[in-house]
This record gives structure tokens, C-alpha cells and sequence, in this order.
């Protein structure tokens, strides 16, 4: 997750403004009061282990809802699709006795299907997202309750569980993993400055840039020395990871990307300019619905369990993360990194609250005023400019 | 004479532009005041300053009114202190009536409960000096054509009890010849009650006819101020553009050919769910290497024609068009964009630009496609191709990675026809390429569309200005109320001006 760190090489000075970094200060700040508090223990390496491990379901939620935002939409049900995709995993494989793998295609399937169900009558029937994503946020979960007939589905394949929920990298393949991470970020990082340079592009300052890639690799380092420090680098971690490289890859490099935020900016201009708007609505709701089959899976195997009330009104905390994460709700504009940042301010105030033994109803409170915060501050530099 | 309103070097930063160098400006009492420039020129900054757009301390200089600084925080200081300014985007509530637009903001209500009669016998009021025919007070105001919306907007502005300064940016860049005439008719009756009026326009004859004195802007400096009596439009131009322009429109051969590259016949548009006939049984052909010219007055229906054809679903549309001697159905932009047709918009900000997007990104949009290597777009040729049309076309931008909302309107305007140009292009139809423009960026694509049409594109103009179409294309096609009245050939431009609008009107022709 220590990508969130590091800017894609194509950045100039004048992007590089306070609100790019603001949630990254923030979520320092929040980690150094908790640390205080808690005399330290928050920053141990079990506490932090853990809390990336929490920040996961929500981070990659996050991954498939912000190009939904950014499009200009919204999706309601992904709390609901998520758990149903869990529940078709556990159903298959416990009740039907599928094999693991067949369970997954089957469990991976239904996310697409629902998703591009919601993409259909969001894009073909002009029906507002809103209101697709509303019904299938009451749909899913009652097929859902329907499907386990309102009992715990229990012990999934056990090897699957242990790999997914429980196994953590070798110390020495984490390291390895971190040095290939750290040079390719610094090889896009300085090739895409010497690219600017030669097509005369503003680039920001050599220093900067210098302590960007320092920065790089020091927040590399440091997470992966710091997860070693307790069992490893957890192998839900790599899943985002793997997730977030291969969407940001789809975000910022591949035409489909573009057109996400394109139709975000504006739809209009967007048809005129020969972009497929149906098709590309379709394309990223089926995303969506195959990011949330992914913690679906991932999910039920945590909890080695599906149950009808599984990740209720996850779908929030996913839309939470991409707005503190400076996504706007008004589409075409929102980064990746900037919502795992903000899926783990979340989990780090729910981490921390629970560490410091507050009351669970102090942590929505919290959680909802940073929101709250995030976004005014958002605004407020905004309207400076 | 005494002065109402007065700038005082005003100097005014925009990220990579300084908009505004050390600009004065006077308005006196019972003036019209006409403030000319080429786009970029800083004449929107200037009025978005004296009308409290932006704010006090965004800028350097001082503001005088009546011989005493003011400081315009907000919109509303400056209402407060009666400036009223009435912008070229027109800002009306389209799903709102007549009435309710008139009165948002300031509407009259007895504590807290609104008058309606009092509200709807003034609206009414003011729709007949207006002369708004076919309007009522109920009207919803997304139902008029642009024209009247225009002035409704006008309405709007001068309903404020008492206003002293009024300011106008570009009021007849959508107006018809009638419109025009009842609008100059009101600015002189305001006049003589003692309004001052800052009027911003490209039509140099207009502020010839109506203005009193003239301010001349140029990359945001002041280079000159004159009595309208001690000056010649040719003057104005020359230190508008800082050189002479002989020749409005540039010689050009043409290079038409007898080949149909499009043909439409039986073509009809029609409005979704109310069927409303907007477009009625129109046929025309137009060849390669012609640039042709589709003529009308605001709702004709040109642009509901072309873009139609185009493929835009904003109408509903049935008829037959042929491309290439090909019958091709046309079901969305998409499809004509794969057969080598663009279309440039007319309304830049509402399906022109990407807002959110930078120069290169507004640029490669249409196009995308082309520059993709494997799965991913290469950025290299993405900024090659970028960087290719912005020297071509001489972009006004500090970079590439410059957002497209900190460029003046005639460089959007440029982004656009490079977003259309960078492909494979046969057909470009241009919908009012050159509106709202200044005279130098209206040159410069001219010169533009001479250089395409010798490369082999064919180019349709969808215009309103007549001048310009006369000047530039090869043969003219003229609508009016949803049909297509005639056609000339214009291949040794000797068309008269009144023979068009003629037919654009709709009169008989006395010969």
C-alpha cells in the first residue's frame, strides 16, 4: 500500500499543491495521536499488521467505486454484492461441494453478472445509478438471505481459507518484492521526467523529485522491514497491491481509463467526441462487480463464514474513502492512491478506537466528522483558487 | 462630464497568464462606453472585476465609483451598489419560468410570502417592451429559443431599481437582426434615463452605430481610448490586432470536385417525446473539397440538422444519408467519427471541453484510439501529436499540461478544432466556428479551414454571421423554421448579402 506514497512521474510543481499530500499529513497525524495514547503500541508492528489487514476489505471496495464516482455515478450495492458473491462462494463450496476453484469462477461470475446487470440500466435504460444501485443494495442482500436460507454457510476449503486470511510472504520474498516495487515506481518516476523534458513540459524542480524517490524508497523499506517485524507482508496485502497496480494501469495508460474521465468531465462533449458511453457505463460497473466478487472472496475467508449480514453498509465506508481521498462526487476527478489513503484513515480510526478501548459508537462519530472535514477542506481550497 | 465608474491599474494573475497588465478604465455618466478586443485580450477579466466576480483581493488596483474606492467582496456588492453585468453564458434557469428567472433573487413578497400577481403583471411588463411576442409571463424559459433567452437575461439585469452601470458582454452573439435592433432600441432609452452601459462586442459596426466613446484592449493592456466620432472601425482593428487586416476573408481557390462525398435526403428531426417538428424534409449533397455553408437565423434549425446527421441522439431523427455513395445509419457520433466525419461544437462549454482535463488530454480525446501501443495509450505520440497541432494552430498555452479552463475562449475554441483535426478526417462540420471569437482568432481559422480544405477535407459551416459564410464558402444552403428555403453557388463570391436573407427570412422574393 506504500504506493499511495509515490506520484506517478507526470506531476508538475503547481500539482503538487497541499491538497495532493493533505490526507497523507492527516493519516501521519492520526497514526502519531493513537501512537501517543496508546504509548506506542498502535505503531508496533502487530498493531499496524493488523490494521493494513482491516484497511484491505474497504481498500478494495474503494479500487472498483472510484471509477464509478469518477464516471460520474455512484454504487450502492456493493456491500450487498460483495456479501452475495461471498455467500455464492461458501454455497458452492460448502453446501454444493464444488471444488474451491469452481466456486471462485462461479463466485467471480455472479460479481460480473450483477455488475453489468446495474451497468445495463444504468447506461441502457437511463435509469440514474442511484437508484440501480439502491434496488440492487435491498436485491442482493435478500438474495443473499434466500440463498443461505438465513444460516451461517461455515468451513470453506481449509488450504483456500489459510492462503488467503491467514498466510503471510517469507521475510525474504517481502523484501525482494519491495526492491522490485521501489525500482519500477523510480523507473516510471524519472523516465516520465526526462520524457516531459523533451517534449518541454513544466517538471517540478530536481530536488523534489529527488526526494520523492527517496521518499519511495524509505516508505518501501520501511513497510516491509516493519510488516517482517511481526509475520510478514499478509497475502491480502498483495492482493491490493496486485489490484491497485493493475487498476491504476487501467486508470491512467489505457484509452477505456481516459474515457472514465471524460464522461466525468463532461458527458456531453464526451458523445460528441465519438466516446461509447453505453459501452464504457457498462465496462466499468462490470469492473466494479468483479472488484466486489474479489472481497467477496475475500471476506468470507477472513470470517471462514458466509453470513446474511456481512459487510453491511460497506458500501459507505468504500464511498468514504474515495471522497477523503479527494475523489469528487461530481465526477472527473479522483486519484487511486488518494482512496486506499483514505480507506486507511478509516480503518486507522477504527483500529485505534478500538485499541484505546472507546465505546464503538464513538468510532462512527469520528470516522463521519473526518469525512466531514475532508471534504471542507476539500471545498475550501477549492473556492481559494 | 462626471465619471461614474473607474479602474485603476488593475493587474490581475492567472496561473501562467497575467490577464491584466496595469489596466485603466472610465466610464462616465450617460455613456456608452465600447470595450474592444481580440479574445484573451482581458475584456471578460476586466468586467468580472468591475462586477465583483472576482473578488478584492484577487487582484491589484483599485475600483472608484462616484470619486469613493469601493471593494467588491461578492456578486452581490456590486449589485448593491447598482453595476449590473450581464455575461456572454447566459445563466438562466431553464426549467424555471419566465417570471420566477425575472425575480430570482430579489422577488417581491409580503414577509416571506410571495406576490405572484404583482411578480407576473410586471413580467408581463416587460415581455411587451421587449417585444418577446409569443411569451407569457409562464413560459418555461428553456422552451425560447436563444435569442429571447438572451434578452429575458437582459430583463433580468435591468429590473434592479437602479442601475447605473450596466455591462454587457457580447449581448447579440445569438441575437437575430430584429432582436439586435430592439435591444439597441432599449440600451439608447436607458441612456437617456441616466444609465452608463459598458458594452463589449466583435461587431464593430454595432459599436460604431451605438457607442459613445471606445476602449481598446490588447494582451491585457489598454492601448487606446477614443471619442467614437474621432475614430474608424479600420483604426480600432488595427490596434485590436496591432497590424492591419486588409483582407477579412483569405483568398483561397477552390478545390471542389463533382463527387458526392454526403449526401441527405428526406432528412427529419424531431424533438424526443413531444414529436415537435424541428427539422422538415431536408435534402441537400454536399462534394469533396467544398466547404459549404449552412446559413439560417438562431432556431432554423441548423445545428439540430447537422448534428443529427452527425449522429447525436439529443434528437430524434429518420431520413437517408449517404457517405461515399455508401447508405450508411447513423446511430451515434461514434459511427460517423469511424467514416472520417467530426463535428466542432457550437457551444464550447456545455459539449465542448473537458473541464476537468488538461490541453493534451482535451486534444488526443476524439482520437484516442490512435495513439494506443498494446494496451496503453503512448504518451509520446500522444504528446508529439499534441504538441504538432498546437504549433500548427499557434494554441495560446503556457504547456501542454496547462488545465483547458485557464485558456481564453478563442484558444478553447482552437483545442477543439485539433481534438476534431488529429485523425483521419474526411468531412469536419464546423458548427459557429468563429462566434463569440475576436477578429484575429476568426483570421486564424479561416486560414485554418483554406489549409484543410487543400489537404483533402471537406468542411461543412453551420454559421449565423453572414459576412462569413459569403466570405468563406463555396456554395450556401439556407434554412429557415426547420426547412432548407434555397441554395446558392458561391464558387466567385458574388452573392449579395440581402439575396440571403431573403430566404433566411422566409419573404418572397420580388423578382
Amino acid at each position: 500500500m506504500e504506493l499511495k506514497e509515490t506520484k506517478r512521474g507526470s506531476f508538475s510543481l503547481k500539482k503538487i499543491n497541499l491538497r495532493d499530500y493533505m490526507m497523507v499529513f492527516a493519516l501521519l497525524a492520526i497514526w502519531l495521536v493513537f501512537s501517543i495514547l496508546s504509548k506506542g503500541s498502535f505503531t508496533g508492528p502487530r498493531n499496524m499488521s493488523n490494521l493494513f489487514r482491516q484497511a484491505t476489505f474497504v481498500g478494495i471496495l474503494a479500487i472498483g467505486m472510484i471509477n464509478v464516482i469518477i464516471l460520474g455515478g455512484i454504487d450502492l450495492s456493493v456491500g450487498s454484492l460483495a456479501a452475495l458473491c461471498g455467500g455464492v462462494l461458501a454455497v458452492l463450496n460448502v453446501r454444493l461441494e464444488w471444488s474451491i476453484w469452481l466456486s471462485v469462477l462461479g463466485c467471480v461470475l455472479t460479481g460480473v453478472l450483477l455488475g453489468l446487470w446495474n451497468g445495463w440500466w444504468t447506461a441502457y435504460r437511463r435509469v440514474p445509478a442511484f437508484i440501480v444501485t439502491l434496488a440492487g443494495l435491498l436485491v442482493y442482500r435478500a438474495v443473499l438471505l434466500g440463498l443461505i436460507s438465513g444460516v451461517t454457510v461455515v468451513a470453506l476449503d481449509e488450504a483456500f481459507v489459510y492462503g488467503v486470511a491467514v498466510y503471510t510472504l517469507p521475510k525474504a520474498w517481502g523484501l525482494i518484492l519491495g526492491g522490485i516495487l521501489s525500482v519500477v515506481i523510480l523507473f516510471f518516476q524519472w523516465r516520465g521526467r526526462a520524457r516531459k523534458k523533451v517534449y518541454n513540459l513544466e517538471v517540478s524542480p530536481f530536488v523534489i523529485e529527488l526526494l520523492k524517490s527517496i521518499a519511495v524508497v524509505a516508505i518501501t523499506a520501511l513497510f516491509v522491514f516493519w510488516m517482517n517485524e511481526y509475520k510478514g507482508i499478509h497475502a491480502s496485502m498483495f492482493i491490493v497491491m496486485v489490484l491497485f497496480i493493475v487498476v491504476s494501469f487501467i486508470m491512467n495508460k489505457t484509452v477505456f481509463g481516459r474515457h472514465i474521465y471524460a464522461i466525468g468531465g463532461n458527458m456531453k462533449a464526451s458523445r460528441l467526441a465519438g466516446i461509447n458511453i453505453k459501452r464504457t457505463t457498462l465496462l466499468v460497473f462490470a469492473l466494479n462487480g468483479f472488484i466486489c466478487a474479489v472481497a467477496g472472496i475475500f471476506l468470507t475467508s477472513r470470517l471462514d463464514s458466509a453470513s446474511a449480514l456481512a459487510a453491511t453498509s460497506a458500501e459507505l465506508s468504500a464511498i468514504a474513502a474515495c471522497v477523503i481521498g479527494g475523489t469528487s462526487l461530481m465526477g472527473g476527478i479522483g486519484k487511486l492512491p488518494g482512496a486506499l489513503i483514505g480507506a486507511l484513515v478509516m480503518a486507522s480510526i477504527e483500529n485505534g478506537m478500538s485499541l484505546l478501548q472507546y465505546p464503538v459508537f464513538y468510532h462512527n462519530i469520528v470516522q463521519g466528522l473526518v469525512l466531514l472535514l475532508a471534504v471542507w477542506f476539500d471545498v475550501s481550497k477549492k473556492s481559494e483558487e | 462630464m462626471s465619471i461614474v465608474l473607474e479602474a485603476k491599474n488593475i493587474v490581475k494573475d492567472f496561473p501562467g497568464v497575467r490577464a491584466l497588465d496595469n489596466v485603466s478604465f472610465q466610464l462616465k455618466t450617460r455613456q456608452i462606453h465600447a470595450l474592444c478586443g481580440e479574445n484573451g485580450a482581458g475584456k471578460s477579466t476586466l468586467i468580472n472585476i468591475l462586477g465583483g466576480v472576482y473578488p478584492h483581493a484577487s487582484y491589484e488596483g483599485e475600483l472608484i465609483m462616484d470619486g469613493k474606492e469601493i471593494i467588491l467582496k461578492k456578486i452581490n456588492d456590486s449589485e448593491h451598489l447598482g453595476i449590473a453585468v450581464i455575461h456572454q453564458e447566459l445563466s438562466l434557469f431553464k426549467e424555471l419560468s419566465v417570471t420566477e428567472n425575472l425575480f430570482m433573487g430579489h422577488e417581491i413578497h409580503k414577509n416571506g410570502v410571495l406576490d405572484w400577481d404583482a411578480m407576473y403583471s410586471q413580467a408581463n411588463e416587460w415581455i411587451q417592451k421587449l417585444k418577446l411576442d409569443d411569451v407569457t409571463p409562464k413560459s418555461r424559459v428553456g422552451d425560447l429559443g436563444v435569442g429571447k433567452q438572451q434578452l429575458i437575461e437582459i430583463a433580468r439585469a435591468l429590473r434592479l431599481t437602479d442601475v447605473r452601470a450596466l455591462i454587457l458582454d457580447e449581448p447579440t452573439a445569438s441575437l437575430t437582426e430584429k432582436e439586435t435592433l430592439i435591444l439597441i432600441e432599449i440600451l439608447f432609452q436607458l441612456k437617456e434615463e441616466g444609465t452608463s452601459i459598458i458594452y463589449v462586442s466583435h461587431k464593430l459596426d454595432e459599436v460604431m452605430r451605438i457607442a459613445d466613446s471606445v476602449t481598446i484592449l490588447r494582451d491585457g493592456a489598454s492601448v487606446g481610448y477614443s471619442e467614437i466620432s474621432d475614430i474608424t472601425e479600420q483604426d480600432i482593428i488595427r490596434m485590436m490586432v496591432g497590424r492591419e487586416i486588409s483582407e477579412m476573408y483569405p483568398e483561397r481557390d477552390s478545390v471542389r470536385t463533382d463527387e458526392k462525398i454526403l449526401e441527405v435526403n428526406n432528412f427529419n428531426v424531431y424533438e424526443h417525446f413531444t414529436d415537435k417538428v424541428i427539422v422538415e424534409d431536408a435534402s441537400f449533397d454536399f462534394k469533396r473539397g467544398e466547404i459549404l455553408g449552412l446559413f439560417g437565423l438562431v432556431g432554423a434549425g441548423r445545428t439540430e440538422l447537422i448534428s443529427s446527421v452527425f449522429g447525436d441522439p439529443t434528437f430524434r431523427y429518420e431520413g437517408e444519408v449517404i457517405v461515399e455513395g455508401e447508405k450508411k445509419n447513423i446511430k451515434s457520433p461514434y459511427e460517423s467519427m469511424n467514416m472520417g466525419i467530426t463535428y466542432c461544437t457550437e457551444n464550447r462549454k456545455e459539449s465542448g471541453i473537458i473541464p476537468t482535463m488538461d490541453v493534451k488530454e482535451n486534444i488526443s480525446l476524439a482520437f484516442l484510439e490512435d495513439f494506443k501501443a498494446g494496451l496503453a495509450v503512448d504518451e509520446n505520440k500522444e504528446i508529439t501529436s499534441a504538441n504538432e497541432k498546437v504549433k500548427a494552430m499557434s494554441i495560446k498555452t503556457p504547456s501542454l499540461d496547462t488545465q483547458i479552463i485557464n485558456l481564453s475562449g478563442g484558444n478553447q475554441q482552437k483545442v477543439l478544432l485539433a481534438r476534431n483535426l488529429i485523425g483521419d478526417v474526411k468531412i469536419l462540420i464546423l458548427d459557429e466556428p468563429t462566434r463569440g471569437i475576436d477578429i484575429g482568432a476568426k483570421q486564424e481559422i479561416y486560414v485554418i479551414m483554406n489549409e484543410l480544405v487543400k489537404s483533402g477535407v471537406s468542411i461543412i459551416m453551420v454559421s449565423s454571421e453572414l459576412s462569413e459564410v459569403i466570405g468563406m464558402c463555396d456554395r450556401i444552403v439556407v434554412m429557415h423554421r426547420g426547412k432548407i428555403r434555397a441554395e446558392f453557388d458561391n464558387i466567385d463570391k458574388a452573392i449579395t448579402q440581402e439575396t440571403i436573407m431573403t430566404s433566411a427570412t422566409g419573404m418572397e422574393r420580388k423578382d
